[in-house]
């Protein structure tokens, strides 16, 4: 069995229809999005319009929950003053171009999901299974503290992005956390490229349901799609340059420090 | 408590998220005038924690799903075992060390690079400088300590490290952005183009109470105060201190009897009562002594129950 997990959409439709189409020519039966549709790119309604057509099973993210309710911020918890400010611009636009109608739906959104498929459990949220914004950085995560996170919901796989970046590790335990990565923007490496996952369950993996997660691939997927259309549409609404250089030179400009320096050292700003 | 004073707040452990280890005690090769534990070259109220203590103590935090490691004194260099304790610790999760920059020598950098390389987590080293210059920095830290602390960043610089510099507000508020513009071009000169920066609140307690004043006696954080607080703001909730005198609530109280909670870490897992003035600093700042990539960001409460309400129409509020 195949699913597709799309994390951090940030407004890029065309990376979100270019992401659906590949994964249906991959013969993904169920797709998930784990939050955070808007901020960032241009006209955040569109994303939640293909997320309801595509039948996508959506979490709640915490920009979701600020739109959904008002909030006025992200709760992104950036702590840096440059990112804040940034980070404000993109969430006052995104609020403001947000329909009626959206927000509702992105307020009605479950924090977390527990699925079990081929006897796989598998745990789905937005930051960690505790927090809704906690940041699980792949270098400052220790095996001990997933173990501890992972143990509660008796999951032997968690899902999970916020971050903007993928990564996957295996614990001693062999309890299992993806980080699916996000659609929204590029992974702060050189290339314009977004990424997503895709998890083959094989049928009934041997071992009992619920632990560990043998019988699991999982893959990170790059996604192609017209950069320079999105990028022009940002400078059109008038949204910061700093957010388009990002997206037509896959380094990230702002949202920087929050960074442990195992990632930023990979980055280019 | 006089019958006049109100009840303090509590914090549980809600599970230990960081564990920090006093490695240096309050030995320090600097007397800053600001610090909150008054380490000097001569402060020995607490010792240097042996590589065995070390290891013991990492080891049992294994089954306490410890997320990360901090080696603080003091001046965490002066103990001669610190670089294999970070090595060691590198093995069971992210480490920073927290350290003044003036006596880091090439082949302790070398082999802590090394280390960090070999295994999936990130090392840290978090550099206190009080200033973007010598006139701000140097009546704090010590005649000579920006020039000797610039030539420390250039050396971390020149092994890889994107240092994140931490400096003690002693000018208001309202300057942080000249004072952090100032800091980002002077570190820039010396190779660090891509400096992170963290100002820290003044503590005043230790050496900074005789420098300055200290808490007042109604500076507390009330059991009122944490009504509806997301105490996860709080280190005290998720961290404890590792010392040769014991563990302790945090690794700011340490001249407190009551911040020492027991001698093991087991003995450290209850619930502490934030009855000091320097709790109210952490009360108003959050997790002050956590890295950034770590920090615990409060979720937002009394949010709208309910559809969102009409009449918004497209718009904004």
């Amino acid at each position: 069995m195949r699913l597709a997990f799309f994390g951090g959409l940030y407004s890029n439709y065309l990376a979100l229809e270019a992401a659906i189409s590949d994964a249906r020519r991959r013969d993904v039966q169920e797709l998930y999005c784990l939050g955070d549709m808007g901020a960032f790119g241009p006209y955040p309604d569109r994303v939640v319009s293909m997320l309801r057509e595509a039948e996508v099973f959506c979490i709640q993210g915490n920009y979701d929950d600020s739109i959904g309710n008002e909030l006025p911020d992200c709760q992104c918890g950036y702590t840096d003053p440059r990112d804040n400010l940034f980070a404000q611009i993109s969430y006052d636009y995104t609020l403001s171009n947000t329909n009626r109608e959206n927000r509702r739906w992105l307020q009605q959104l479950p924090v977390s999901s527990d699925i079990e498929r081929n006897g796989v459990r598998m745990h789905l949220c937005h930051g960690s299974p505790r927090r809704t914004n906690e940041f699980l950085w792949e270098s400052t995560t220790s095996d001990a503290f997933l173990d501890r996170l992972i143990e509660p919901s008796g999951a032997g796989l968690v899902l999970g992005t916020h971050t903007g970046l993928h990564w996957t590790r295996t614990t001693r335990s062999d309890r299992r956390f993806v980080n699916v990565g996000v659609l929204g923007r590029p992974a702060n490496d050189g290339a314009t490229h977004v990424w997503y996952t895709l998890v083959d369950v094989a049928e009934r993996s041997a071992g009992p349901v619920g632990q560990g997660e043998s019988g699991v691939r999982v893959e990170f997927v790059p996604v192609e799609y017209d950069f320079r259309r999105l990028s022009g549409e940002m400078r059109g609404e008038g949204l910061p340059e700093e957010f388009a250089e990002t997206i037509e030179t896959g380094w990230w400009t702002t949202c920087l420090e929050v960074l442990p320096s195992r990632e930023r050292r990979r980055g280019r700003c | 408590m006089s019958d006049t004073m109100a009840e303090a707040g509590r914090v549980e452990l809600s599970g230990l998220d960081e564990l920090w280890f006093q490695v240096a005690g309050t030995l320090c090769n600097l007397t800053c005038t600001h610090c909150f534990i008054s380490c000097s070259p001569h402060n020995d109220s607490f010792g240097f924690l042996s590589l065995e203590s070390v290891e013991e103590a990492l080891t049992e935090s294994v089954a306490r799903g410890v997320r990360e490691y901090y080696f603080t004194g003091g001046e965490p260099f002066l103990n001669p075992e610190l670089v294999p304790m970070l090595e060691l610790a590198l093995g069971y999760g992210p480490a920073t060390v927290l350290t003044n920059a003036t006596v880091l020598k090439d082949e302790w950098l070398e082999r802590l690079r090394a280390a960090e390389e070999r295994g999936p987590y990130s090392l840290e080293f978090r550099v206190s400088i009080d200033g973007p210059d010598a006139a701000t920095n140097d009546p704090i830290r010590g005649t000579g300590t920006f020039d000797r602390a610039m030539r420390g960043v250039e050396l971390l610089v020149g092994h890889g490290v994107l240092p994140i510099i931490t400096m003690t507000r002693t000018w208001p508020d309202g300057e942080d952005q000249r004072v952090l513009g100032r800091f980002r071009e002077v570190l820039a000169t010396h190779g660090c183009d891509r400096p992170r920066l963290k100002v820290l609140p003044r503590l005043l307690i230790g050496a900074e109470a005789e420098r300055t004043c200290g808490y007042g006696e109604t500076d507390r954080v009330s059991a009122q105060m944490m009504h509806g607080y997301d105490s996860d703001q709080l280190i005290c909730s998720h961290s404890r201190t590792v010392t040769d005198r014991g563990v302790f609530v945090c690794p700011i109280l340490l001249d407190e009897p009551s911040a020492r909670l027991g001698a093991t870490l087991e003995e450290a897992d209850r619930s502490f009562v934030l009855q000091h003035g320097a709790c109210v600093t952490c009360y108003q700042y959050g997790a002050i002594c956590t890295n950034p990539s770590g920090q615990a960001f409060e979720q937002m409460v009394g949010r709208i129950e309910g559809p969102v309400g009409d009449g918004a129409g497209e718009g904004v509020r």
